[in-house]
């Protein structure tokens, strides 16, 4: 039983993370209809940012404490994460907004590859250590399993995070715009809605999430390097259409499911098939559950047709 | 559609074999004037880029030094040359920049970093009959292939996994093993999971991990339910670090154990506090005990910076093939890779000689622990 809990811990803190970025996917996705390939790399920047401001700010004034250290990288990373959001679009896809759809997927591939190498040459090819001293280094036990202080923290942001965006996209005048640009941004544009600043803006808080997202990872796992984001971006990605592209609610969802099936996977899937299948199955797990929602309902577990969007 | 792309394949693929034995010939003919070339593969870019930077470097130092002793083969004076290639730890990369070197008329090459690349690009070479000496694969059948032209100027996994097997089960009597299913990290797993069980430990779980993976808590936690005394890596140190760091968060006290792509400084800076305690083994005598440790280390940090893993085996490996050109007397791979063969050679890492496969003859074993932030030297043991 303590080992279940365990792996639903465990689980539930990658998902969280995946949820974060995975919204980030869907709300550009839920306006533009785009697949922004290189948000996983906003990610990665929004870590490597904030460990360099953490560096930095740890070798100058080591007395301060390490939560307004931390706190301080975050809010570095976040503006600009931001503005890196804000310009991949201007610069990647606002011109090729009327070109087949094709196009700004491949713009989006390469400004991917080009965050990385430009992450690569400003911050080296080697792993950098996250000062996790810096960080409360708590451990609990709950019904025999273990979780730390930071991923409470993970947990606790991750939730109130969503139910921000839940607030802002249904409750707000930016909100309603952003609804109303998803279901026709033609018509929307003839209301009076400043549809390129919608977009704008929706990149702009994907952005600020995938900032969170990689500040989290890299405290949580203690590193960060300039190939991250690859992987995250992609199981996010997946995360994101499990739980019905361009739902909300659908990315979290999708995202923690996603965190929970992998431990679970990886946890049981070597004694359930008596060694046959070993932990090394666990992306392959994984993307089955997600072949296997896709094929049974083809727009994710909360997906409809677009009137829900955004 | 299908027709065109079957076309386009034959094209690329005749293309490929008359640019192959065009190149041959311009390889041969590459020793008589201009700096000879050694080629240099390893992961460049990609998460162990800074251990294949290190090789690099080591090979550079080397080539560096005997370049500045103007060294006189065959009657005429010769300058080396390091051609450097990115492999980026990837078999099918590999592959394809072992044949670039071939075709810019390398003489030798100090390489592949990875087992996982060594092994395919290792028929390239000995196809076009080019001397390659890896100064880190450690996989068994890198020099189980029967090519002539293999050597490694380190101990291989199964001289290394007896080491560690044995270790394993001293520490402890239940091991959990887990790999990152690379061609080094499971063929050394594989080596310490039979050596572990000849000793008498039993191995409670085997689990497999990958080479880009950051999250382990769920293989941890099912390891954590079979209550290991110890858990061995077979894997590199951006996995050895979080594993270390995970297995703390769940609450593990398990003696964590590793191999020589852990024992770097990388390990302790990315594990921070947690790094303490964990023990691995290198090949070779620490470079402290070395002779001509101290000396190597003060030149390489002049010139580098701190010393990664393999760079004193990329910098001896390159010295090997230099010493047997000095002796056959001729930098043409033909005449010098005999003399390879008979190698007997005082480097930084000890004494170097083949056996038939191309393995080192003998090799110590050093285990160390992290003490203090720092590996610190436990012991030292002789296969």
């Amino acid at each position: 039983m303590d080992i279940f809990a365990q792996q639903l811990i465990n689980g539930l803190v990658l998902g969280s993370v995946y949820a974060l970025v995975a919204l980030g996917y869907t709300l550009v996705y839920g306006i533009l209809e785009l697949i922004n390939f290189a948000h996983g790399e906003t990610t990665m920047m929004g870590s490597m940012i904030a460990l360099a401001v953490i560096g930095a700010l740890f070798g100058v004034a080591p007395d301060l404490p390490g939560i307004v250290i931390v706190l301080t990288g975050l809010l570095v990373a976040i503006p600009a994460c931001m503005l890196l959001g804000y310009s991949i679009e201007r610069v990647a896809y606002r011109p090729l907004r009327h070109a087949p759809r094709l196009a700004p997927l491949i713009t989006a591939i390469g400004i991917s590859i080009v965050l990385q190498n430009v992450a690569m040459l400003i911050w080296g090819k080697q792993y950098i250590a996250f000062p996790t001293t810096l960080l409360p280094q708590g451990r609990h036990e709950i019904l025999g399993a273990s979780i730390t202080d930071v991923q409470i923290a993970i947990l606790v942001l991750t939730v109130a995070i969503m139910a921000g965006l839940v607030i802002l996209v249904n409750r707000t005048r930016l909100g309603r715009a952003m609804r109303a640009t998803a279901q026709a941004p033609a018509v929307a544009q003839l209301m009076g809605v400043n549809v390129n600043a919608v977009i704008s803006a929706t990149f702009i808080i994907g952005s600020a999430l995938a900032a969170i997202a990689g500040v989290m990872v890299s405290a949580n796992y203690g590193q960060a390097h300039y190939y991250m984001g690859f992987l995250l971006g992609l199981k996010a990605f997946s995360a994101a259409v499990l739980g019905g592209i361009g739902n909300l609610a659908g990315a979290m969802l999708g995202g923690l499911l996603l965190g929970v099936i992998e431990a679970l996977g990886a946890g049981y899937i070597g004694d359930l098939t008596g060694g046959f299948l070993g932990s090394h199955y666990q992306d392959i797990f994984a993307f089955m559950v997600l072949i296997l929602v896709l094929t049974l309902k083809p727009s994710g577990l909360l997906g409809s047709k677009s009137v829900e969007r955004a | 559609m299908k027709s065109s792309l079957l076309a386009l394949s034959i094209a690329l693929a005749v293309g490929l074999t008359v640019s192959a034995c065009g190149d041959k010939k311009e390889g041969a003919a590459a020793g008589g004037n201009g700096p000879v070339k050694i080629g240099q593969s390893s992961p460049l870019t990609g998460p162990q880029a800074h251990i294949g930077k290190d090789n690099d470097n080591g090979a550079r130092l080397a080539i560096d030094e005997i370049n500045a002793s103007k060294p006189v083969i065959g009657g005429k004076p010769v300058t080396f040359e390091v051609m450097s290639e990115d492999d980026q730890a990837d078999p099918k990369t590999a592959t394809i920049v072992a044949q670039r070197m071939v075709d810019a008329g390398i003489v030798g090459v100090i390489g592949h970093l990875n087992s996982g690349a060594t092994i395919p690009a290792a028929k390239i070479y000995s196809d076009n009959n080019i001397p390659q000496i890896s100064p880190s694969a450690t996989a068994i059948k890198y020099t189980a292939q029967g090519f002539k032209t293999a050597y490694r100027v380190m101990t291989n996994d199964e001289q290394q996994g007896k080491v560690l097997g044995a270790y394993a089960a001293k520490l402890g009597k239940k091991v959990a093993i887990i790999d990152d299913q690379t061609a080094y990290g499971q063929g050394l797993a594989a080596e310490v999971e039979k050596a572990a069980k000849a000793a008498g430990a039993e191995v409670v779980a085997v689990e497999h991990t990958n080479d880009k993976a950051s999250d382990f808590s769920a293989i941890l936690t099912s390891i954590k339910g079979k209550a290991p005394d110890v858990i061995f890596f077979g894997g590199m140190d951006p996995q050895a670090a979080p594993i270390n760091k995970q297995m703390r968060q769940l609450g593990m006290t398990a003696q964590l154990l590793g191999g020589d792509g852990m024992q770097t400084p990388k390990f302790i800076e990315l594990a921070g506090a947690d790094a303490e305690g964990a023990i691995a083994s290198i090949p070779g005598l620490p470079l402290d005990k070395m002779p001509k440790g101290t000396d190597f280390k003060q030149k390489f940090e002049a010139k580098y910076g701190q010393i990664q893993l393999y760079a004193p085996y990329a910098y001896d490996a390159a010295y090997v093939m230099v010493d047997a050109m000095k002796r056959a007397d001729s930098t043409d791979p033909a005449k010098y890779l005999p003399e390879l063969a008979k190698t007997s050679y005082e480097g930084v890492t000890g004494k170097i000689s083949f056996d038939a496969k191309g393995d080192l003859t003998s090799g110590p074993i050093t285990l160390y622990k992290v003490q203090g932030g720092k590996w610190e030297t436990l012991e030292t043991v002789q296969p």
